[in-house]
């Protein structure tokens, strides 16, 4: 399906972020000329040709499984030990 | 104007091989007690409670460290303007600065002393670094610990460094570098004294397509500094890079977006930055909060990156990405068989005036990154030697081949 202004706006609703009607309208040609020259790529042969997700081989070094205390506080985000978030409703 | 957007002044040890050296962090990398945004209004008053692993090795060493430097938002741009920091270059303050490590490279360029720590996705230490005039080096993919960086792309994301000095960039490189058992994907590769700077009689390889193009002054330049290393006893080849020089930028584009649309995910104005009034409704508040403050590349980033992995496209752009990337490392490494390094201008134009840049569309801003996504997609390591105050030479060499690297820089 060819990106359109209806388009725009689902993926914007799942990725939760509101557009203005401006933005759309600047975004939209803009995001047209990318996925135009994203397209290029078709031309690439890649049967048989396995994807890299990283640019080396990633060996994954673990440490020891032995509880650390974590760095990272989270002072000032808990109330009450709980996240305060918005209206479920 | 140096680049730090916030200023600190940090030093833990009066001893170590950076005593009397100044150092800045790119406000992507955390640094506890100082606030690290990443030039972003979402990330505005965000301080870390913790240091990223670089962090702690150069306060280790004696470093005084002075501030965070000013970029494009989360590394989203070529120019440094993707912001409201106002970031000029230091040569000429009409003309860009380059980006995304735009207050990294100002810093190099205007502190006596001073080694600045940069980030590179697709380029973003070399081009600043060249329009600006100073030495910048991206290390191998996994050379340096990500713990504690305000991710980008996940699998593109390089900490490197910035200085006037090769010694002190090579220095800071040394300290920075090493395996880090906070990020699985670092590497347990020995490392080197990149400082020691040793003869380089090595061939070098200069790919056709990337010095085609080229800014008519930046091409005279490069040729003479050719000459000059051919008259050092250098040998020079010619290689050919095609399918990077045609396919490169929209491989880097779809991956970087891909991966930066989930990064950025987790800004929704909860644990992190500003928050927005709590009686609005659940998916109300989110969707209001990214609205409001994030800025326009952002949410363009949001939409192509959500666009390129959502089911019935992620086959036609995400995994085809992903295949044509493996193509296009065994096309640097088949030509690292052939050369030990590879040689072409950094970028193929001086920086441009600030007003003219910001006119551009980002598809001709994408393409700025024409030189330099390549080898930030293949994981290489690359630097930028200044040619003039606004151009560079740009030297790639084989993963975790640094030294190598360093030591040609050493003779330009």
């Amino acid at each position: 399906m060819e990106l359109n202004k209806d388009l725009v706006l689902k993926i914007a609703s799942t990725a939760r972020l509101n557009l203005t009607n401006e933005e759309v309208e600047e975004f939209l040609p803009q995001l047209k000329d990318v996925l135009s020259a994203f397209d290029l790529l078709n031309e690439v042969d890649t049967t048989n040709i396995s994807a890299s997700l990283h640019p080396i081989n990633i060996t994954g070094s673990l440490r020891e499984d032995e509880p650390k205390k974590s760095e990272v506080s989270l002072n000032g985000i808990l109330e009450d030990k709980y996240f305060v978030g918005p209206n479920l409703k | 104007m140096n680049g730090i957007t916030t200023a600190c002044n940090i030093k833990e040890k009066d001893e170590g091989l950076l005593k009397g050296i100044t150092v800045s962090i790119k406000d992507c990398i955390c640094v506890k007690g100082v606030k690290t945004t990443s030039s972003s209004k979402i990330l505005d008053d965000y301080i870390p409670d913790f240091d990223a692993t670089i962090v702690t090795k150069l306060k280790n060493e004696g470093a005084t460290i002075i501030g965070k430097t000013g970029q494009d938002e989360f590394g989203f741009g070529s120019f440094g303007l993707n912001n409201e920091l106002n970031l000029k270059n230091p040569n000429n303050e009409e003309l860009v600065p380059g980006g995304s490590s735009a207050g990294s490279a100002i810093a190099a360029k205007t502190l006596k002393n001073h080694l600045a720590i940069a980030e590179s996705t697709g380029g973003s230490i070399v081009n600043p670094a060249a329009f600006c005039g100073v030495i910048g080096i991206c290390p191998t993919y996994g050379r340096v610990s990500r713990y504690g960086l305000i991710d980008y792309a996940n699998s593109l994301d390089k900490i490197g460094v910035m200085a006037s000095n090769l010694k002190l960039a090579a220095l800071g490189l040394k300290i920075i570098s090493g395996l880090d058992e906070k990020d699985t994907t670092s590497a347990n590769v020995k490392v080197p004294n990149f400082e020691e700077l040793e003869d380089f009689k090595g061939t070098i390889g200069i790919p056709k397509e990337y010095t085609q193009n080229v800014d008519a002054k930046i091409k005279n330049l490069f040729d003479k500094k050719i000459t000059e290393l051919q008259n050092k006893g250098i040998k020079t080849k010619e290689i050919s890079l095609p399918l990077n020089a045609k396919y490169s930028i929209q491989t880097y584009y779809i991956i970087a977006l891909s991966e930066s649309s989930t990064n950025l995910s987790k800004y929704s104005g909860l644990r992190y930055g500003p928050q927005l009034d709590l009686s609005l409704k659940y998916n109300d508040y989110f969707s209001s909060v990214r609205e409001t403050f994030f800025g326009k590349e952002a949410k363009r980033r949001i939409i192509l990156g959500t666009y390129a992995r959502m089911a019935g496209y992620r086959d036609a752009y995400y995994i085809k990405a992903l295949k044509v990337r493996t193509l296009l490392i065994k096309e640097y490494q088949d030509a690292l068989k052939e050369v030990d390094l590879i040689v072409h201008p950094t970028m193929p134009i001086n920086p441009p005036k600030i007003a003219d840049a910001k006119k551009l569309d980002p598809i001709k801003i994408y393409y700025m990154d024409l030189f330099t996504a390549g080898a930030n997609l293949a994981g290489l390591p690359h630097m930028s030697i200044p040619l003039s105050s606004t151009s560079g030479i740009m030297i790639t060499a084989n993963h975790f081949d640094e030294k190598t690297m360093i030591n040609l820089g050493g003779k330009i």
